[in-house]
């Protein structure tokens, strides 16, 4: 599968909530960040998580978020950071 | 003050105790199994019975994952203190890099986080407990408790305070959520005062908790 996105792209997180396992955490959806690193493609872990261990494999990011953005509060400095990895799937583009 | 110490256990528990007993510490076989320990003993059984592996590959794997401690990553740390060029190759591939050294990190890759003095790098799988096994061994319990899992990723800079290791606000704090298929490591800086220092007392600095982030290298000095 093509990956979508590249380094410095802005993108968001979907806000969904579908039923069963993923590897999205909850605090980071509907959040907007940067891509940071493409780290390849791998299986879905929404799949293998239910016995399909030969479904696609799918791009994986790294997305960097402002800590300001993902916490009401946040006690840090403004320049903290948090980075995640997220499935292709569960981005738009920011601007989307 | 009397003979009698001043805790509160209950020392009632034998009825009347007038050799004041405190309560033995419970034999493994005393604590009752749980939902997951019988489900992985089951599955454990029966891979070995149908023949999918045998109980001395699973014994094997346990030992070799119990005898992988934090000296690998260690070590990894103090040659790229002494060697820039092999600190660039390990940031930009671990598993090659370590390869040099004749060290094998297994096939998930861990991204090498490179502390700086404007940067701080601290490591959190929010949802459950990933972590880079193959250079630091086995997590500690901390590490997979819940508090630690929400705090460190909400508010790291009171989790570092809590742990002695408070950081000014002109220091970035990047905190890294394993959730998927890469793992991570930091890289920290080479304290000062350790000029001279050969790699071997140098990867001594080096704990396991200073590659998790939650701590700095000091000297080793008194």
């Amino acid at each position: 599968m093509t990956a979508r996105y590249t380094v410095g792209d802005d993108v968001r997180v979907r806000q969904a909530y579908p039923p069963g396992h993923c590897r999205t955490p909850y605090y980071c959806r509907g959040k907007s960040g940067v891509i940071v690193r493409y780290c390849g493609d791998f299986r879905n872990p929404e799949d293998l998580a239910y016995g399909t261990y030969d479904g696609p494999e799918v791009p994986m990011y790294r997305v960097q978020f402002n800590q300001t953005d993902m916490w009401p509060g946040y006690s840090g400095a403004p320049q903290d950071k948090v980075e995640v990895e997220i499935f292709e799937h569960w981005l738009v583009p920011a601007s989307s | 003050m009397s003979d009698h110490h001043d805790h509160d256990h209950d020392h009632g528990m034998y009825g009347v105790d007038p050799l004041h007993h405190h309560p033995p510490q419970p034999d493994l076989e005393d604590t009752p199994l749980t939902h997951h320990q019988i489900m992985q003993m089951a599955v454990a059984e029966l891979l070995i019975e149908k023949g999918i592996i045998s109980a001395e590959e699973l014994r094997q794997q346990i030992d070799l994952m119990d005898s992988i401690t934090p000296v690998r990553g260690s070590q990894l740390v103090a040659r790229a203190w002494t060697d820039p060029a092999f600190k660039d190759r390990l940031v930009a591939d671990s598993k090659a890099a370590a390869l040099e050294l004749e060290m094998d990190i297994g096939p998930i890759p861990i991204l090498i986080m490179e502390n700086t003095p404007q940067v701080h790098n601290l490591i959190v799988c929010t949802l459950c407990s990933c972590y880079p096994r193959m250079l630091l061994g086995i997590p500690p319990e901390w590490y997979k408790s819940r508090s630690y899992r929400r705090r460190a990723v909400s508010e790291p800079r009171k989790v570092l305070s809590e742990l002695g290791t408070p950081f000014a606000n002109d220091v970035e704090i990047k905190v890294h959520d394993s959730t998927a298929d890469m793992r991570y490591m930091v890289l920290p800086m080479r304290p000062d005062g350790t000029d001279g220092m050969s790699e071997e007392n140098l990867a001594g600095l080096v704990t396991r908790d200073c590659m998790i982030g939650v701590a700095v290298p000091g000297t080793g000095g008194s």
